[in-house]
């Protein structure tokens, strides 16, 4: 029963065990896992950002030092690793996106065709100028 | 309550995080997990990052950047250990994702200033 205060006080609701494992059974949920968990690798690149940042901050010696580190084999193996997770979380963000909002210009909804294609021209763009910013 | 304030919040930032993260992990993980370091293009020369990183815009992009996508990673984790892996201590688990990420947020900060002070 509820009362008045919203909150339910004797509700005894059936709730059947869900595996742990229930998302291995089928692709499509291994494929939502595998992109839920890409939240790890952009973790760990935020991480692995500021430490690289604190390097810089620190002198050309420890520079030197974290590029050094940076190429150590089990640092270029969670590298590749992180590099798959966010490609999926990229692919799978910009291809979500038209489903979570519907984007409407002059009365008419636009085609989902043209939002994810519009990301990847965003994706395009900034890569650019990360690029042009960090070698120039 | 609280927290039915405060979840509006999270799932924007959330959202900032994960478009930000879409559109700048690739190329960053690419070149500075990657291509620096194995060589397969020449590393920044150190003056010209070091200029970089002390730039005030720079130090704003940056903190913004890293602070919306560490909350975006403990706002999915949280859900991924609630549904994905069937962990039900919700309050517990939202602390610890919470709580990691404004631990971080607030290292962030304080590595990107000191660093663009030391320029």
């Amino acid at each position: 029963m509820i009362p008045s205060s919203g909150m339910p006080t004797d509700l005894r609701l059936y709730r059947p065990r869900v595996s742990t494992w229930w998302w291995t059974r089928k692709r499509s949920y291994f494929v939502f896992v595998m992109r839920e968990l890409s939240s790890i690798f952009v973790a760990w690149f935020v991480v692995y950002l500021v430490l690289f940042v604190y390097a810089v901050g620190q002198g050309e010696a420890a520079y030197r030092r974290f590029l050094d580190w940076a190429a150590s084999p089990w640092v270029t193996v969670l590298n590749v690793v992180a590099l798959v997770f966010v490609l999926l979380h990229t692919v799978t963000w910009f291809n979500l996106t038209p489903q979570a909002m519907a984007v409407r210009v002059a009365g008419r909804r636009v085609p989902s065709f043209h939002i994810i294609a519009g990301q990847y021209t965003g994706l395009v763009v900034v890569s650019a100028f990360v690029l042009w910013l960090v070698t120039r | 309550m609280t927290r039915r304030r405060v979840e509006p919040l999270v799932w924007l930032m959330f959202s900032a995080g994960g478009v930000l993260a879409a559109v700048f992990l690739p190329i960053l993980v690419i070149l500075f997990g990657l291509a620096f370091p194995l060589g397969w293009v020449d590393p920044p020369d150190y003056q010209h990052l070091r200029a970089v990183i002390g730039h005030p815009v720079t130090f704003v992009v940056l903190l913004g950047l890293f602070v919306l996508m560490l909350v975006h990673s403990a706002h999915r984790f949280r859900y991924t250990l609630y549904d994905g892996l069937q962990i039900k201590h919700k309050r517990t688990v939202a602390v610890l994702c919470y709580g990691t990420a404004i631990v971080g947020s607030v290292a962030t900060l304080a590595v990107l200033w000191a660093a663009a002070q030391a320029v």
